[in-house]
């Protein structure tokens, strides 16, 4: 084992951190893995537009379970992390969605559709 | 300084780096979302060429190269030095076996002329090759480059990093009152990770039956 004494002054709560139990992670892992099988699977089916329905929810469900767990935002104690977690989602989505919607107001597609429900159905 | 505040400083710096990450992928998505809505058959047909085993197997690889980077996260707080070394190599081993896996995708790409320029052609024996520009599914062929290429990309100077928290925990540098180092680089693999999870569904999954 290493000498801690170097490190002294480095001496912190840091070892008050929340511990998460090894068996959370495990499940997690489980979970992820089956999700994947999952997803790839369906993949197989014809669902129309509830393929692409299905993937970006389990692709959510898992982005979500590795920011939670594995990354510790369920368990950080400095609110600031998760207003920073919050806030880049936001801008993504300003990004995404308000693109999305201005190529599909310039650009109407040949479907009967209104510009805003084109711009939604160009995520299915 | 007190310690406590060096390291949540530390840690607010990392996720506000994974934000500007965050930003850099998103054009990229985002691009993606707008061509395939523009040349939505040749984005289906072009998806259609890549392969899904390889694809859900190398998911599966980044999934569990994000449980060793937990693991060894643990390893740091308690203090078991033998342990985080071999959760670390681990993790280096499972993102090695990522790249080789999409060294092999790319190689069959190549061969098949899937890469963009003057030799690309899709396959002519291609079923609804009536109904497409052949020239335009070399748009998402692009996409597909570029953005594998930079999550490949993040993933070596990922592993990079992982090689010299190796030697560093191995020489005992790391201790329950000192791992940020550790947990840092660990949140810089589980964003690649994300990054993953919804590249596969998008380049892979969503347009194989249109």
């Amino acid at each position: 084992m290493a000498d801690y004494s170097n490190y002294d002054y480095k001496m912190s709560q840091q070892s008050h951190e929340h511990i998460v139990p090894t068996r959370t992670f495990i499940l997690v892992w489980i979970a992820l893995l089956c999700l994947t099988v999952i997803t790839a699977g369906v993949a197989y089916l014809d669902l129309g537009p509830f393929n692409t329905i299905v993937a970006l929810t389990i692709a959510t469900i898992k982005a979500l379970m590795v920011v939670l767990i594995f990354m510790h935002v369920m368990y950080a104690s400095d609110k600031l992390i998760k207003v920073i977690v919050i806030s880049a989602v936001f801008w993504l989505m300003i990004l995404l969605l308000l693109s999305l919607v201005d190529y599909a107001f310039r650009f109407p597609d040949h479907t009967s559709l209104h510009p805003l429900a084109s711009s939604v159905a160009a995520l299915l | 300084v007190d310690a406590e505040q060096q390291r949540s400083a530390a840690s607010l710096g990392m996720w506000l780096f994974l934000a500007t990450e965050i930003m850099f992928f998103g054009g990229a998505f985002c691009a993606y979302l707008i061509y395939r809505r523009f040349y939505f058959a040749e984005f289906a047909a072009s998806s259609q060429t890549l392969g899904l085993g390889l694809g859900t197997i190398n998911t599966a690889v980044l999934i569990c190269s994000s449980l060793t980077v937990v693991l060894a996260v643990s390893a740091a707080q308690l203090g078991k030095r033998k342990q985080l070394v071999w959760y670390l190599v681990l993790t280096i081993v499972l993102g090695l076996v990522f790249l080789g896996i999409k060294a092999v995708e790319w190689t069959q790409k190549y061969e098949e002329h899937h890469i963009p320029g003057p030799t690309f052609q899709l396959a002519p024996d291609f079923p609804n090759l009536q109904h497409i520009d052949p020239s335009r599914t070399q748009i998402f062929f692009s996409l597909y480059f570029a953005m594998t290429g930079m999550h490949a990309l993040h993933m070596v100077i990922g592993v990079g990093i992982f090689a010299w928290l190796t030697y560093k925990a191995w020489k005992g540098h790391y201790s329950p009152h000192y791992y940020t180092p550790i947990e840092n680089a660990g949140l810089y693999w589980h964003f690649v990770d994300i990054v993953w999870i919804y590249l596969f569904p998008l380049l892979y999954l969503i347009d194989r039956h249109r």
